[in-house]
C-alpha cells in the first residue's frame, strides 16, 4: 500500500448558503489536498464544518441545525456538494429550514443521514480534540465511536438503539418502577446493541493499532485498549444491579461507561501524561492510521478535515504529514493562519484565502 | 387569504388535524363537500354521527366495533387457539386485509415507552395474560413493529407469558415480496440473511 497512490474519496465542489459567516460561496476542488489560509475568525473552520455535514451526525462542532444558520438573518442554511463517492459521483445537498431538522438529498432524492455514510467517509481532527487524553471519558468514547463508525456505518444505529433503551431504563429507575419484566425487556435490547457496539469498537482499536504499526517513524505509535465490560456478562450485571442503579437513578455499567486508554508506545507513558505536543502527535498518528486502514478496506482514502493541525507541528513532522496525505491520495482539507505553513506541499495542494469583512466571509483561490 | 365563515373555518381546522391532511388539503376537501352538500356532506355527517354514537372498543380484544364484542371475537370458527398481538387497530385491519390469519387478535393500544409514561397497565397486557389463561390459547403471535419500542414490548410480553408455557412466536423480518435487495437497508438484509431457510 505504501507509496502507491489510490483514488481517494473527494469533494469536487462545495457550495454553502447562509452558513455561519458565509452568505453564499462556491468552491471547486481538483482532488488535491486543499489549504485554507486566513487570520483567526475569518471563517476557515466553517468550511470544514460544512464538509463534515456531508457525513451523518452533527458535524465537527456537534452543532444543532439551528446554531449553524447565518445571523442575524436566521433563514436556515444549505450545503451542496458534488462528491466523488465510494462507487460513483453524487450530488449531495443538506440543509435545515429555520427551526427545522437537518434534511438530506442525494442526487435529487430525499435521503437519510445514514446514507451519507455509504457514499463518503470523512475523518476529522479539530483543536477541541487536543484535550482528548485529559478530559472525561465521554470525549474519548465519542472519538472511538466515530472511528468505529468509519469502519462499520451501522455502528451509529447500534449506539442509538442502546441509548434509547438505556434512557427508558433510566426513567424506570428514576421513577422507582419495580416491574422486572419491563427491565428484562429493556436490558435484552441493550444487550443486543451492546454486543455490536463492543465488537465494532474492538475492530476499530485493532485496525488502528495495525495501521499504526505499518506506518513510518514520523509520528508516534499509541498502544490502545478499550476498557469495557464483556457483553455476555452485561445482561446479568444489569439484572443484579437494579437496586444499586435505582439508588443512583441511572445505569452504572455498560458500553456507555467504556473508556479508551492510550499509551505512548515508544516511552511507555500513558497519553494523558505526555506533553501537549506528544498528545497532538499521537492524535495525528491515529487519524492517519484511521485513514490508512479505511483506504485499505475501501480502496479509496477518506476525506480528511484537519483544522489548525500544521501550526502545532515542527517542520519535519509537517512535511511527513503532507507526504503521508499525498501517498494516501487523500483529499485533506486543512486550515492555517499563514501560507508558509503549507509551503512544503508545493504544487501538491490547492490554496484558498479566507477573509472576513463586516461579519461576512469570502473565499478566493490563490495562485500557484 | 380571505377567511371562510366561522363555523366553516372551524370545520377546516378540525379536518386539518386528520392524518394525511394539512390546512390546504383540508380546505380543498371542505370546499368540495360544500359544493356537494346533498350528495356528499349530508350523508357523511349522518354516518359520522351514527358511528360516533355506536363505535366502541371490543371488550375482549380491543378492536373497534359497534357492539360489546367485535365480529372476530363472536365468530367461533376463529377460536383456533392462535392469538395475534398487534399494536393498533390499523395493524389488525392490515392483517385482515391480507386474509392470511384465521385466529383472533389482541390490540395493545400502543407500545411500552417509559419516556412517554406508557406502562404495561396502559396497554391491555394484563388482559392478554388473562386471555391466554382463560381461552385455551396455544400460540401467541407477536405482530409488533420492528422499532426499539415495538421490540421491547415484544420481549416484555414474551417474558410475562413465559410461565404460562404458551408458545410465543413473532413475525419474520426480511425481504418483502416483490422487493429488490438493492433497495433494502443494511439492517433488513442482515435480518433476512440470519432468518434464511433451506430452498
Amino acid at each position: 500500500m505504501k507509496g502507491e497512490r489510490v483514488r481517494g474519496l473527494a469533494v469536487a465542489s462545495l457550495g454553502v448558503s447562509h452558513f455561519r459567516s458565509y452568505r453564499g460561496v462556491r468552491m471547486v476542488f481538483d482532488g488535491r489536498p486543499v489549504a485554507f489560509v486566513g487570520p483567526n475568525g475569518a471563517g476557515k473552520t466553517n468550511i470544514l464544518e460544512a464538509v463534515s455535514l456531508l457525513s451523518p451526525g452533527r458535524g465537527l462542532r456537534r452543532a444543532g441545525a439551528d446554531e449553524i444558520a447565518r445571523r442575524p438573518e436566521v433563514l436556515g442554511w444549505k450545503v451542496s456538494a458534488a462528491v466523488r463517492g465510494l462507487h460513483s459521483d453524487h450530488e449531495v445537498e443538506t440543509w435545515a429550514e429555520c427551526g427545522g431538522a437537518r434534511q438530506v438529498r442525494i442526487d435529487g432524492k430525499a435521503a437519510t443521514q445514514v446514507m451519507l455514510g455509504r457514499i463518503l467517509r470523512i475523518v476529522w481532527l479539530v483543536p477541541a480534540m487536543d484535550r482528548l487524553w485529559t478530559e472525561a471519558a465521554e470525549g474519548r468514547r465519542r472519538f472511538l465511536d466515530r472511528v468505529a463508525m468509519s469502519f462499520a456505518p451501522d455502528h451509529a444505529e447500534a449506539v442509538l438503539d442502546y441509548e434509547k433503551a438505556m434512557r427508558e431504563r433510566n426513567r424506570l429507575l428514576k421513577e422507582g418502577v419495580g416491574d422486572a419484566h419491563w427491565y428484562a425487556a429493556l436490558e435484552g435490547r441493550m444487550a443486543e446493541a451492546a454486543a455490536l457496539i463492543v465488537a465494532h469498537r474492538a475492530v476499530a482499536v485493532s485496525r488502528l493499532m495495525r495501521a499504526q504499526a505499518d506506518a513510518g517513524g514520523a509520528f508516534p505509535r499509541a498502544e490502545l485498549d478499550v476498557a469495557s465490560d464483556d457483553p455476555e456478562d452485561l445482561r446479568a450485571a444489569w439484572a443484579e444491579g437494579r437496586r444499586r442503579d435505582m439508588a443512583a437513578g441511572r445505569t452504572l455499567v455498560g458500553p456507555h461507561r467504556a473508556d479508551l486508554a492510550a499509551v505512548y508506545a515508544g516511552k511507555g507513558v500513558p497519553a494523558g501524561l505526555c506533553s501537549t505536543g506528544e498528545q497532538k502527535a499521537l492524535l495525528i498518528s491515529m487519524i492517519l492510521a484511521n485513514a490508512r486502514a479505511l483506504a485499505e478496506d475501501l480502496g479509496a482514502a477518506p476525506v480528511l478535515l484537519l483544522d489548525e493541525v500544521a501550526a502545532h507541528l515542527d517542520e519535519g513532522r509537517r512535511e511527513a504529514l503532507y507526504d503521508e496525505i499525498c501517498t494516501l491520495g487523500a483529499q485533506a482539507l486543512m486550515t492555517g493562519t499563514g501560507p508558509e505553513l503549507f509551503s512544503a506541499l508545493g504544487s501538491r495542494a490547492q490554496r484558498f484565502e479566507v477573509t472576513e469583512v463586516g461579519g461576512l466571509s469570502q473565499v478566493c483561490e490563490m495562485g500557484p | 387569504m380571505t377567511q371562510a365563515p366561522g363555523d366553516i373555518e372551524r370545520l377546516i381546522e378540525l379536518m386539518a388535524r386528520l392524518p394525511g391532511l394539512g390546512p390546504r388539503s383540508a380546505r380543498r376537501a371542505v370546499l368540495m363537500m360544500l359544493k356537494k352538500r346533498g350528495a356528499v356532506m349530508a350523508p357523511l355527517a349522518q354516518v359520522m354521527a351514527e358511528v360516533a354514537a355506536s363505535a366502541r372498543d371490543c371488550v375482549r380484544c380491543g378492536n373497534i366495533t359497534g357492539a360489546d364484542l367485535c365480529d372476530i371475537c363472536r365468530d367461533e370458527r376463529r377460536a383456533t387457539g392462535e392469538l395475534c398481538v398487534v399494536e393498533d387497530v390499523a395493524d389488525l385491519w392490515a392483517l385482515e386485509r391480507a386474509g392470511a390469519f384465521r385466529g383472533r387478535y389482541h390490540v395493545l393500544g400502543g407500545v411500552l415507552s417509559a419516556l412517554d409514561s406508557v406502562g404495561p397497565d396502559d396497554l391491555r397486557i394484563p388482559q392478554l395474560a388473562r386471555r391466554v389463561r382463560d381461552e385455551g390459547i396455544a400460540e401467541v403471535i407477536l405482530a409488533l413493529n420492528a422499532t426499539v419500542d415495538g421490540q421491547t414490548t415484544a420481549h416484555y410480553i414474551a417474558d410475562v407469558l413465559a410461565p404460562s408455557g404458551v408458545q410465543v412466536t413473532s413475525l419474520a423480518q426480511g425481504v418483502p415480496i416483490g422487493g429488490e435487495l438493492d433497495y433494502l437497508d443494511d439492517g433488513t438484509i442482515g435480518a433476512a440473511l440470519r432468518a434464511r431457510r433451506r430452498f
